[in-house]
């Protein structure tokens, strides 16, 4: 069938089985606004700002299987992405960003809403594209979900001009996709996987530390199956939290810069470390020549080899799907007859329960201001510990981490590794489209909710029963934190000044505020929000103590287990 | 250490900026980077001399790989290569310098390859090596410009870099 450009673009995501497009509309896309009008199979969720419809697609995803789409137009449309792009990227999120061009001939004129689309957000896609005729539509779309779902994922953005998308020429849908110079790894290699099982089978002091890549390759199952087959001690990083359950006791945490001392003690002293889907991240393992002081036999398995030995020599590197890799291992181990060797697993658990005997995650509360931390535990209370959890970016990211356990994957959402303040709204939104059952909990501070506020009329426009856990205390809490412990209390426009009356803020975006200000109101204000509530979307303001820290901490540059502790303070 | 780069990758527009963006962002060194279309228009070949530590030249080599429109990446230096640069260079060619220059060019089995009354432009192609003697030999004063490729290379005998 004959179509234009327009009606390609949107039967592609028809076909693609896309059901929510988060975007806003502008000039360069207009014939494509046009096109989304005639049809209700893909649903347009108009946001307030181009990065919200970024990041929503991100939050959609993060939550999902599936792979995030956003429309937005050109110029200042695409520019207002970025920041949403360059966030999934870093974090490894399958995204498709549709951006509308001026038309071909205005290319390179300067010309009204242009900008290099392309070559802004070549550093921060997978891959991009600039579509140059109306034939190539349909297979670069094909293309740009293949290359964003597949191997290590990614954001993809197509950039098309408005003349393409007024062009006509015949559709056809490629059903399958070939790309010589794109075909990742599925399979490891089964002599290093052997190689990986034998260290496994003989370590002494054996540490499973794993990553957002469990969580992404959807290997929570054949995680715990194996961590549980072999009896090992597990972390999750901030990125992988949910992939074991936290409450297990073979689960000791998070480790990292806010990890607790048990895991990042375990992290440095074991013998045989073996990382899944992750990444050996600076925030992870401190100081890389610290951390490789420790004599120890590092398995990494990863499906990108670029993540390998990039920041830590490792001794068995495996490149390959997680999911497979793990099932492998769990095959081998079936045909293996040996164990583990118990007594020395045995004494290492010795020495670990003496690590979490140290209850580094408990905190004094005060008698009439209310802890953050208690908020997160609260709240892990209040919604049966399967809410879905988006945080913004700060203090209140870490407490969320810490406190609020999390018992399956894709149920936190925050931005690891760019650190972008300001997704926690929009994560929350298309977590919100995406698991319309669920409770959604977007834990933010007073500063990270102003960076996409006026996402609160989305909310309202689509009905979004978001629950806003605002930990407000005034400052700019992480940078205090640090300004308190390293620059001398010197707090350089950390302060928080002029805010606003949040729930008046949230009445007038039609939305139900409530401040919260006493420990013991903190409990019936998360009922009455997620019960009396449910169907609401309802802003919490709970004022927190302004002095609270987050630990332990192992400070920039240092060894991971050189931890500040709450109580050394 | 030196090392000799070879990739092949799609001839699509924008592959150039991909790879040399990635030196920028990840801050390797490029010392020089030569490309060209094969005899498959629709490929490119890319030379590229780096240099870093092993550690450096495995994730360069990685991060080559990852591109998506790189298809396959080969360090050169690894094992027999050639390399070859070519270098175009103006001289000043006057009075007894005409016959020095030329007997200079010939030394290096260079050609000359425009002649005015006062000018030469002498080609020459060899290792980088070779070039910079050239450009130490001849007396610096007579140089009026110089335009090196930047090195070529291909691997010796059976090695061969192909789809």
């Amino acid at each position: 069938m004959i179509m234009t450009g327009a009606e390609i673009v949107i039967r592609c995501l028809q076909e693609e089985k896309v059901e929510y497009v988060f975007g806003y509309p502008g000039g360069s896309v207009l014939h494509i606004y046009d096109e989304l009008f005639k049809q209700d199979k893909v649903k347009h969720i108009l946001v307030r700002h181009e990065q919200a419809a970024v990041h929503a697609a991100d939050g959609l995803a993060r939550s999902t299987q599936k792979v995030g789409v956003a429309l937005v137009t050109s110029g200042p449309g695409a520019t207002n992405a970025v920041t949403g792009i360059a966030t999934a990227y870093m974090d490894s999120i399958p995204l498709v960003v549709i951006t509308g061009q001026v038309p071909s001939a205005y290319i390179g004129q300067d010309a009204f809403q242009e900008c290099d689309t392309v070559g802004i957000t070549r550093p921060c896609v997978k891959h991009n594209f600039l579509v140059r005729d109306v034939k190539d539509i349909a297979s670069t779309m094909k293309k740009a979900f293949h290359i964003a779902s597949t191997g290590r994922p990614g954001p993809v953005v197509v950039d098309i001009p408005k003349d393409i998308t007024a062009a006509k020429c015949e559709f056809d849908y490629p059903q399958t996709i070939q790309m010589r110079s794109y075909n990742p790894v599925v399979k490891g290699h089964l002599g290093q996987i052997k190689k990986a099982v034998e260290l496994l089978l003989k370590a002494k002091r054996p540490m499973i530390y794993t990553g957002g890549g469990v969580i992404l390759s959807d290997a929570a199952d054949q995680l715990t199956r194996l961590t549980r087959r072999l009896g090992f001690p597990i972390c999750n990083t901030l990125m992988g939290l949910g992939a074991y359950p936290a409450s297990d006791a073979q689960f000791l945490g998070m480790p990292g810069m806010h990890g607790t001392v048990e895991a990042n003690m375990a992290m440095q002293h074991s013998d045989v470390l073996l990382a899944i889907g992750a990444r050996f991240d600076d925030r992870v393992i401190g100081n890389p020549d610290h951390f490789g002081s420790q004599p120890r036999k590092i398995i990494h398995i990863d499906i990108d080899p670029s993540s390998i030995s990039k920041r830590v020599k490792v001794d068995v590197p495996i490149v390959g799907s997680v999911p497979d890799v793990l099932e492998e291992m769990l095959k081998l181990l079936d045909a293996e007859k040996s164990a583990p060797d118990a007594a020395a697993l045995a004494d290492w658990w010795k020495e670990i329960e003496g690590w979490r005997a140290k209850q580094c995650m408990k905190y004094k509360h005060k008698k009439n201001v209310i802890m953050p931390q208690y908020v997160i535990e609260k709240l892990h209370e209040v919604t049966g510990g399967n809410a879905i959890v988006t945080s913004d970016v700060g203090q209140h990211q870490m407490w969320a981490a810490q406190y609020y356990k999390f018992e399956q994957p894709r149920r936190w959402l925050n931005s690891g590794g760019l650190g972008t303040m300001g997704v926690g709204l929009p994560y929350a939104m298309g977590a919100a489209f995406a698991h319309p059952d669920k409770q959604i909990a977007c834990v933010t501070g007073e500063a990270s909710i102003q960076m996409c506020i006026q996402e609160l009329s989305t909310a309202k426009q689509f009905r979004l029963p978001i629950k806003i856990i605002c930990l407000n205390n005034r400052y700019l809490g992480m940078v205090r934190q640090w300004q308190e412990m390293f620059y001398g209390s010197r707090y350089s426009e950390s302060y928080m000044d002029s805010l606003p009356d949040f729930v008046k803020l949230a009445e007038a975006y039609g939305h139900i505020g409530i401040r919260v200000e006493k420990p013991e109101d903190v409990e019936a204000a998360l009922h009455k929000a997620f019960v009396e509530h449910k169907d609401e979307c309802v802003f919490l303001d709970f004022l927190t103590d302004q002095k609270a820290n987050v630990f332990p901490m192992v400070a920039a540059g240092k060894g991971l287990s050189d931890m500040i502790l709450a109580e050394d303070l | 250490m030196r090392h000799i780069i070879s990739i092949l990758l799609e001839n699509e527009a924008g592959a150039l900026s991909r790879v040399a963006g990635l030196f920028s962002a990840r801050a390797y060194n490029i010392e020089s980077l030569t490309v060209a279309p094969t005899e498959d228009a629709s490929l490119s070949r890319m030379t590229i001399v780096t240099s870093g530590s092993e550690e450096v030249l495995e994730q360069i080599t990685k991060q080559l790989n990852k591109l998506v429109d790189v298809i396959k990446v080969v360090d050169l230096s690894e094992a027999a290569h050639i390399e070859r640069e070519l270098m175009l260079i103006k001289v000043r060619a006057t009075g007894k310098d005409r016959e020095e220059m030329k007997r200079m060019a010939e030394i290096f089995r260079g050609r000359i390859i425009d002649v005015t009354d006062s000018t030469y432009v002498v080609e020459l192609t060899g290792t980088g090596a070779k070039l910079d003697a050239f450009i130490q030999a001849i007396d610096a004063g007579l140089i009026l410009e110089t335009v090196r490729t930047g090195v070529s290379g291909i691997g010796r005998g059976d090695r061969i870099l192909k789809v």
